[in-house]
């Protein structure tokens, strides 16, 4: 498979820019933001994005989806990422389907999730890192369930309809399909950086029937590994959107901003930094397919997710500094959005572990 | 074609199984380990010409040009199983070939049938070793301000005047080389000329490296006869055929920060134990290095596919060169006193200190980084001079 879009991924990547471009761009998340709108998305356009069939581009075609695979959910994410667009688009059709794949939790969520009714959030994180460590309980009670702990970052959370939980079990990891009405949940909302919301959630035995395990119980570990490899992938290519469109923005303003008589683009010093940047990007970008590829052609991604996130971290993390750097001023302004391409870009560099974690797998896989 | 595919891989990894001598399954211990091939061919083992002649044999050392030229005839698709599964074995590059990387696919686009029928196959054979006569002593990374000059003789073209830099020189059987055949104007008074380095009037002179080795050359010209028929392309038009070979030199360039064949000796170092800084920093650098593996195999995809961007090769020869210096700067870290060995038998004649000092140089050759990125902000980001 050669490592580049083919002819009808050329043409989704076309759909997807006007699409989200004209749907949901920058000003759609100023907007939001402004409002102080509680619920941290909007639920139109999400609607908006099932019709298109984007909510299904996942869930396989038997069961009413697009049967697509991780290189076409990751061209519509660097869409979203280029545009800044606040939507559950990753957690609930890219990591929440992948997890439910193939067990029998899909067959009751999957419809919801295509007709746009149903929200997913990731309730993963127990700390302020993402390190994997799960403290979350899970007892037999009844013919089901009852969880105690706490997780926070769920994007989400506050308004999601589920929640997709791991815990531990007996005898291992299980990840569980939690409505969000259950009792005994509690959700706190917290605004972002980047004007996004998560929340923190407190459960305090929230009971489950036996059918809100995804998968088996203990076997959490397989759907688990599902959802974290979707979610880096993917998480991955939004940023990829995210440089790119921070990268963009600035190219263009070098070219057309003015001092000492010229354009400030034509100064060597500044040229030289862009076009570092521009190959940092490209590598990102390069890495970000190759995860992608050897996902959907079911091959071990495990190094290349890893590399993946890892690279568009760093990657991104020098395209928004330097696009506020080479801004200037202005670039520090609330009013320019080159800032809220530096929100996301923490925001998401931070989602499913951070450089440093994924730099550190690599070590440890590599055995030092 | 998916089922023709697994049966080239399938028959692919049977003969490489069958052909790959162990030895050539092993990394090379240092820089002149390579097989150069030419005239006059260096081996430090015989399987060395065992698997140079068996690859050869079968036009794999180049394994996409056509058969009629000594090639393998491959498509790109059978081109990437063959390098995957060469990879897979760790086999060692059967021929390193400036005639390969570079002459060829110059020859390829801008040759006339007879050059390509002459040149062509020999070089597939590594029987020609070839060299580039580009830089001089005041045309550097201005190099369109060369001066070599070439006066037309009627059968013949005279060529006087100093190359700077030919890698090998003193080891090439011909050089590839830029001259100057009309004076009143820069880049269209530029010819590109093929000619045998024991015509007479060819001297060199070698220059001595950092690195204690001196595999390049001052080449001196003093008229030098070039007969006619050695004019590669359009007279004056040499310099569409320079851009067009430096990509190509960039390209090859570009791959030297990937580690190339066998156990990675940073990872191995890091495995014996190094501080948790040095650690990370080696990490972190893994990451990069990975990525950047993917990036190749993207640009090539690409390149296969005439997708890539004409300057593209700029850009991966930048960050494929100053990756390569950060990997042998952690190495040498990871080394310490033992990386500082220069001729000890132990250290393989100080591969290590060598190895790393030469790498120095890859941001330099074929063009320095910083032209690299002039190129990639005018060209690719359009931003104004
Ligand atoms: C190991 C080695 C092998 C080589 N092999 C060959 C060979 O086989 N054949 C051959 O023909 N040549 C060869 N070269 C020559 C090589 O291509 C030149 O050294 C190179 O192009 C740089 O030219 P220069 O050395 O004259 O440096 P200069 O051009 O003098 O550059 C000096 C410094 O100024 C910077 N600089 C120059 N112009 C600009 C600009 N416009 N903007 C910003 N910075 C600039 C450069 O980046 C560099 O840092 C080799 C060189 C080395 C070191």
């Amino acid at each position: 498979m050669p490592l580049y879009l083919n002819d009808d991924q050329t043409m989704l990547r076309d759909t997807a820019k006007d699409f989200v471009a004209s749907e949901a761009p920058v000003a759609h998340m100023r907007a939001l933001r402004d409002a102080d709108d509680a619920t941290g998305f909007s639920r139109p356009l999400w609607k908006q994005f099932a019709e298109m069939g984007f909510t299904g581009i996942l869930i396989p075609e038997g069961e009413g989806g697009l049967g697509l695979g991780h290189v076409e959910a990751g061209i519509l994410l660097e869409e979203i990422g280029r545009n800044l667009t606040p939507s559950p688009f990753l957690a609930t059709a890219v990591a929440a389907v992948e997890a439910l794949k193939g067990t029998a939790a899909a067959a009751i969520w999957y419809p919801s999730i295509l007709s746009g009714e149903t929200v997913a959030a990731l309730a993963i994180d127990e700390g302020a890192k993402h390190n994997g460590k799960i403290a979350m309980q899970a007892q037999r009670s009844g013919n089901g369930f009852r969880l105690t702990g706490a997780k926070q970052f769920v994007t989400h959370g506050h308004v999601a309809d589920l929640l997709l939980v791991a815990a531990k079990t007996e005898n291992g990891t299980t990840l569980f399909a939690v409505p969000s009405d259950a009792s005994g949940l509690s959700a706190t909302p917290e605004r972002l950086a980047d004007s996004g919301i998560a929340a923190r959630l407190q459960f305090d035995g929230v009971e489950v029937d036996a059918d809100a395990v995804i998968g088996e119980v203990d076997q959490g570990d397989g759907p688990l590994a599902r959802l974290l490899a979707a979610g880096r992938t993917g998480a991955s290519a939004e940023m990829v959107g995210v440089g790119g469109g921070a990268m963009d923005m600035t190219v263009a303003y070098l070219r057309e901003r003015k001092q000492f008589g010229v354009a400030i683009g034509s100064f060597q010093a500044l040229q030289h930094r862009a076009a570092h940047l521009y190959s940092e990007m490209e590598v990102a970008r390069a890495a970000v397919l190759k995860a992608q590829q050897l996902l959907d052609a079911g091959q071990d991604a495990t190094e290349a997710v890893a590399v993946a996130k890892a690279m568009t971290g760093l990657a991104t993390t020098l395209a928004v500094q330097e696009g506020v750097q080479m801004h200037g001023g202005i670039g520090m302004t609330d009013e320019y959005d080159i800032g809220f391409f530096m929100k996301r870009a923490r925001v998401l560099a931070e989602m499913f572990g951070d450089s440093n974690f994924h730099a550190n797998a690599l070590a440890e896989a590599a055995g030092y | 074609m998916a089922e023709d595919l697994d049966t080239f891989r399938a028959e692919t990894r049977t003969w490489l199984e069958e052909n790959c001598p162990p030895e050539m399954r092993t990394p090379p211990k240092s820089e002149k380990d390579a097989t150069w091939g030419g005239r006059n061919p260096e081996y430090q083992h015989p399987d060395q010409k065992l698997w140079l002649d068996r690859m050869a044999a079968r036009g794999w050392t180049v394994p996409d040009w056509p058969k009629a030229y000594g090639g393998g005839g491959l498509s790109p698709a059978e081109t990437k199983i063959l390098r995957e599964e060469l990879k897979r074995i760790k086999a060692r590059n059967p021929l390193n070939s400036f005639g390969i990387s570079m002459l060829g696919p110059a020859l390829l686009k801008y040759g006339t049938e007879e050059q390509k029928l002459e040149h062509l196959p020999k070089i597939a054979r590594g029987e020609i070793r070839w060299c580039q006569g580009y830089s001089e002593p005041n045309a550097g990374s201005d190099l369109a301000g060369l001066q070599t000059s070439a006066e037309d003789k009627g059968d013949h073209f005279l060529v006087n005047g100093q190359k700077v830099w030919t890698s090998y020189a003193d080891k090439a059987d011909w050089i590839f080389c830029l001259v100057r055949s009309d004076k009143t104007v820069k880049q269209a008074g530029i010819s590109f000329l093929l000619f045998d380095m024991a015509s007479p009037g060819v001297s060199t002179k070698p220059i001595l490296l950092i690195s204690g080795n001196s595999p390049f050359c001052e080449t001196f010209f003093d008229n030098v006869e070039v007969p006619k028929g050695n004019l590669l392309g359009t007279l004056n038009r040499g310099w569409d055929v320079a851009k067009y070979l430096l990509g190509h030199e960039r390209e090859m360039i570009s791959g030297f920060g990937l580690g190339g064949a066998g156990k990675d000796p940073l990872v191995e170092a890091a495995r014996a134990g190094v501080d948790p800084i040095l650690r990370a920093q080696i990490a972190l650098f893994q990451v990069r290095a990975k990525a950047f593996a993917a990036m190749s195999e993207k640009f090539i995809d690409e390149l296969k596919a005439g997708q890539a961007h004409p300057a593209q090769p700029s850009m991966m020869k930048y960050y494929g060169t100053e990756l390569n210096k950060t990997r042998h700067e952690l190495q040498m870290a990871a080394g310490g006193s033992d990386a500082l060995e220069w001729d000890s038998e132990a250290s393989h004649e100080g591969a290590a200190a060598r190895g790393w000092l030469r790498t120095k140089a890859n941001s330099i050759e074929g063009g320095t980084s910083e032209i690299q990125l002039n190129i990639i902000a005018k060209r690719i980001l359009d931003l104004p001079s």
